[in-house]
C-alpha cells in the first residue's frame, strides 16, 4: 500500500525575523490521523513553526504544504480546514462562553443553526455548558483553555493545532485537556501539538521532533528517541547535603564501569544505564555510600535534556 | 432601550446576509467581513452599548443648542463669502453633522481598532480562520459606520423638524455624511498601525478637537488668515463639513465633486494603506 498523500509537508522551512533566525531549514511530514508533536524549550523555534503552517506567518524560505497548497497563495482555503488553538487562548471577553464559538464559527461560514448546534455539541465535550451564558473573563485557566479547544474544533477541522495546550494549568486541569485530546485522537482527528513537557509529548504523541535553536535534532516516536538517545533505566544517586561535585571528585571514576554515562547535577548524580538494579548493587560495592537510591525508566526528559543541554534558555 | 431592540433586530438580520454559507463551511468575501461586523454587533449588544449610542447624538445636538442657538442669538445672521445671508444656526448645524460623523468612526478605527488589535490581541484568533487581515479593517469600518449612519440618520430628522435645512437637503447630506465617516475610519485604520500606547491618544484626540473647531465649523474659512486658509483646506473635515452645507442650504456646484472626491479619496488610500500594514502586524 503506498504511503498517504501528508497532509503537512515542509522542506528546508526557513522562518527569519531581520537578522534572528527562528525556524533553521527544517523538514517535516505530517500523516493523516498521526498524532505529531514539537518538543523543545522556549525560542527553538516551535510557535513559529506552527504559525508557518497556519497560514499566519508566511516562509522566509524553503517550501511548504498543507494538504498539498501553499500557504502564501491558498491561506483562506487551508485556514478552513485547521483548528488553531494559539499559545494565549485570545478569548473574546466581550462575548459569552457560547457566542465565543457561534460568532467564530461564522468567520467559517456555518450556518447560524449550525453553528449553535456544533456548539452545544462542543460544550458538553469540553465540560463548559454550565457556563454556556457566562462571560470569559471569571473563567478559570483550565476552564478558558478547554473553551479555546473548543472553538478550534468548530469548523470540524482536518488538522487540530495545540499551541502549549496545558502550559499553566494545573494538574488536573491538565489531566482533563490530555483525555479530550485523547478521546480526538481515537476518533482519528490529525493533531500537532507543542510543549516542552515531556510527559505530555510521550502520553499523546505518535511521533515527534526535537527543536532546539531553530534547528530539528532528533526524531521519531517517543519510544525510539528513549532507545536511541538515552537508556533503558537512569539510576539517581543523593548524597544529603554534600557537594555533588566533591562526591565525584571523591569517587573518581570508580562509578565509570557500571554504567553507561554519568551526569553530575547539583543535587545528584544520574546514571544512564540498560539494568538499573545491577547499576545500584555495583554502586553499593564500590562504598559510593549515596543517601538515597531511585531507579527509574528513562523518559523523553532524559532525551530532551541530553540534546538540548541543561542551560536555561529565555 | 429603543435603540437596544433596533440593535437585536440589525444582528438577525446581519446574521441572515453575510453572504452565501453552507454547512460545509464554504464562506465567500462578504461573508468574511459579515463575520467581523457580527461580532462587534453581539459585543454590542451584551455591553449595552445603547447608552453610549445614544450620547453620541447627544454630543452634536448640545453644540448645536449651545452655540448654534445659544452664541447664534446674538449673532442673528451672517453673510457669506458669496453674499447669501444666513440664520447662524442653519450655518452651524450642517458642520456639526459633520463632526460627529467624523469622530465617531475616526476614534473608533483608530483607538479602539488598536486596543483590540494590540491589547486585546482579538485578531489573533480571526486571523487563523478564512477571515483575512483586510477583511478584518473593512468589518470593522462598516461597523464604525453602521453606528455613525444611525447619528446621522437621528440627526438630520432633527435638523429637519427645526427647519434647518429641507426635507431635500437632508436626504442629499445623509449619504455624505457616511462618506465623512468612511474617510476618517479609513485614515483611522491608518493611523492605528502607528500608534504604540496610550499617550498617543491625545494626540488623536487634539487633533479631532483642533479639526472641530477650525475646519469652518464656527466661522467662515474666508475670515480666517490666508495661511490657516491654506491648511484648513488640506484637513478632510473641511471638505465635509463644505460638502454637507452645499447640501443643506447653498447651491451644490463642481466644488461639491471636488469635496467628495477628496473624501473618497482619504478614505480608500487609508484603508488600503492600513490593511497592508494590519496584514504585516498580524501576520508577521
Amino acid at each position: 500500500m503506498p504511503e498517504p498523500e501528508p497532509l503537512i509537508e515542509a522542506r528546508r522551512l526557513v522562518k527569519r525575523f531581520g537578522d534572528f533566525v527562528a525556524v533553521d531549514g527544517i523538514d517535516l511530514r505530517v500523516r493523516p490521523g498521526e498524532f505529531f508533536g514539537f518538543l523543545g524549550p522556549n525560542g527553538a523555534g516551535k510557535s513559529s513553526t506552527m504559525r508557518m503552517i497556519g497560514c499566519v506567518s508566511p516562509p522566509s524560505a524553503g517550501t511548504l504544504r498543507v494538504f498539498g497548497r501553499d500557504p502564501v497563495a491558498d491561506g483562506p482555503a487551508i485556514r478552513a480546514r485547521l483548528g488553531v488553538c494559539p499559545q494565549r487562548d485570545s478569548l473574546d471577553e466581550e462575548l459569552s462562553v457560547r457566542e465565543n464559538l457561534t460568532v467564530y464559527a461564522r468567520c467559517f461560514g456555518i450556518a447560524r443553526r449550525e453553528a449553535r448546534r456544533r456548539a452545544e455539541e462542543l460544550l458538553e465535550f469540553v465540560q463548559l455548558t454550565e457556563r454556556a451564558r457566562d462571560r470569559v473573563e471569571p473563567l478559570s485557566g483550565g476552564m478558558k483553555r478547554r473553551l479555546a479547544i473548543a472553538r478550534a474544533l468548530i469548523n470540524d477541522p482536518d488538522v487540530l493545532m495545540l499551541d502549549e495546550p496545558t502550559t499553566g494549568l494545573d494538574p488536573q486541569a491538565r489531566h482533563l485537556v490530555w483525555e479530550r485530546l485523547f478521546q480526538l485522537k481515537q476518533r482519528g482527528v490529525t493533531q500537532v501539538l507543542t510543549t516542552h513537557y515531556m510527559d505530555e509529548a510521550e502520553q499523546l504523541c505518535d511521533r515527534l521532533v526535537v527543536m532546539d535553536r531553530g534547528r530539528i535534532v532528533a526524531e521519531g516516536s517517543p519510544r525510539q528517541l528513549i532507545d536511541e538517545f538515552s537508556t533503558k533505566e537512569v539510576v539517581e544517586l543523593r548524597f544529603g547535603n554534600e557537594r555533588t561535585d566533591a562526591v565525584a571528585a571523591r569517587l573518581g571514576d570508580r562509578l565509570t564501569g557500571c554504567c553507561e554515562r554519568q551526569e553530575v547535577l547539583p543535587d545528584r548524580i544520574l546514571l544512564y544505564t540498560v539494568d538499573g538494579d545491577a547499576t545500584v548493587d555495583a554502586v553499593h560495592q564500590r562504598d559510593a555510600t549515596p543517601s538515597s537510591v531511585l531507579v527509574r525508566r528513562s523518559t523523553l526528559e532524559d532525551v530532551f535534556l541530553h540534546l538540548t543541554g541543561r542551560t536555561l534558555v529565555d | 432601550m429603543v435603540r437596544g431592540l433596533l440593535l437585536v433586530r440589525l444582528a438577525r438580520r446581519a446574521e441572515g446576509r453575510t453572504g452565501r454559507v453552507d454547512r460545509a463551511g464554504r464562506i465567500g468575501r462578504v461573508g468574511r467581513v459579515g463575520a467581523v461586523f457580527l461580532r462587534d454587533l453581539t459585543a454590542a449588544r451584551n455591553l449595552g452599548e445603547a447608552l453610549l449610542l445614544a450620547t453620541g447624538l447627544l454630543e452634536p445636538l448640545l453644540y448645536l443648542l449651545s452655540i448654534g442657538f445659544g452664541v447664534g442669538g446674538l449673532i442673528g445672521e451672517i453673510t457669506l463669502a458669496d453674499g447669501q445671508r444666513v440664520p447662524y444656526p442653519v450655518f452651524v448645524a450642517p458642520a456639526m453633522l459633520a463632526a460627529s460623523a467624523m469622530s465617531g468612526p475616526f476614534m473608533e478605527s483608530s483607538i479602539g481598532f488598536f486596543a483590540k488589535m494590540r491589547f486585546r490581541k482579538l485578531y489573533d484568533a480571526t486571523v487563523c480562520t478564512p477571515v483575512t487581515p483586510a477583511e478584518i479593517a473593512i468589518g470593522e469600518l462598516l461597523w464604525s459606520l453602521a453606528q455613525a449612519s444611525l447619528f446621522a440618520l437621528s440627526f438630520v430628522v432633527i435638523m429637519t423638524a427645526m427647519g434647518l435645512t429641507t426635507v431635500t437637503g437632508a436626504l442629499a447630506a445623509l449619504p455624505v455624511a457616511v462618506l465623512i465617516g468612511f474617510a476618517f475610519g479609513g485614515l483611522g485604520l491608518l493611523l492605528a498601525t502607528f500608534l504604540t500606547g496610550w499617550q498617543d491618544f491625545d494626540y488623536l484626540g487634539a487633533a479631532v478637537f483642533l479639526m472641530f473647531l477650525f475646519s469652518g465649523t464656527f466661522a467662515p474659512v474666508e475670515d480666517y488668515p490666508t495661511a490657516a486658509q491654506v491648511v484648513v483646506h488640506l484637513t478632510p473635515l473641511f471638505h465635509g463639513v463644505s460638502a454637507v452645507r452645499d447640501l443643506t442650504f447653498g447651491s451644490p456646484g463642481w466644488g461639491l465633486l471636488v469635496h467628495l472626491g477628496y473624501l473618497v479619496g482619504v478614505g480608500v488610500l487609508g484603508l488600503w494603506l492600513a490593511s497592508r500594514r494590519i496584514s504585516r502586524t498580524l501576520c508577521r
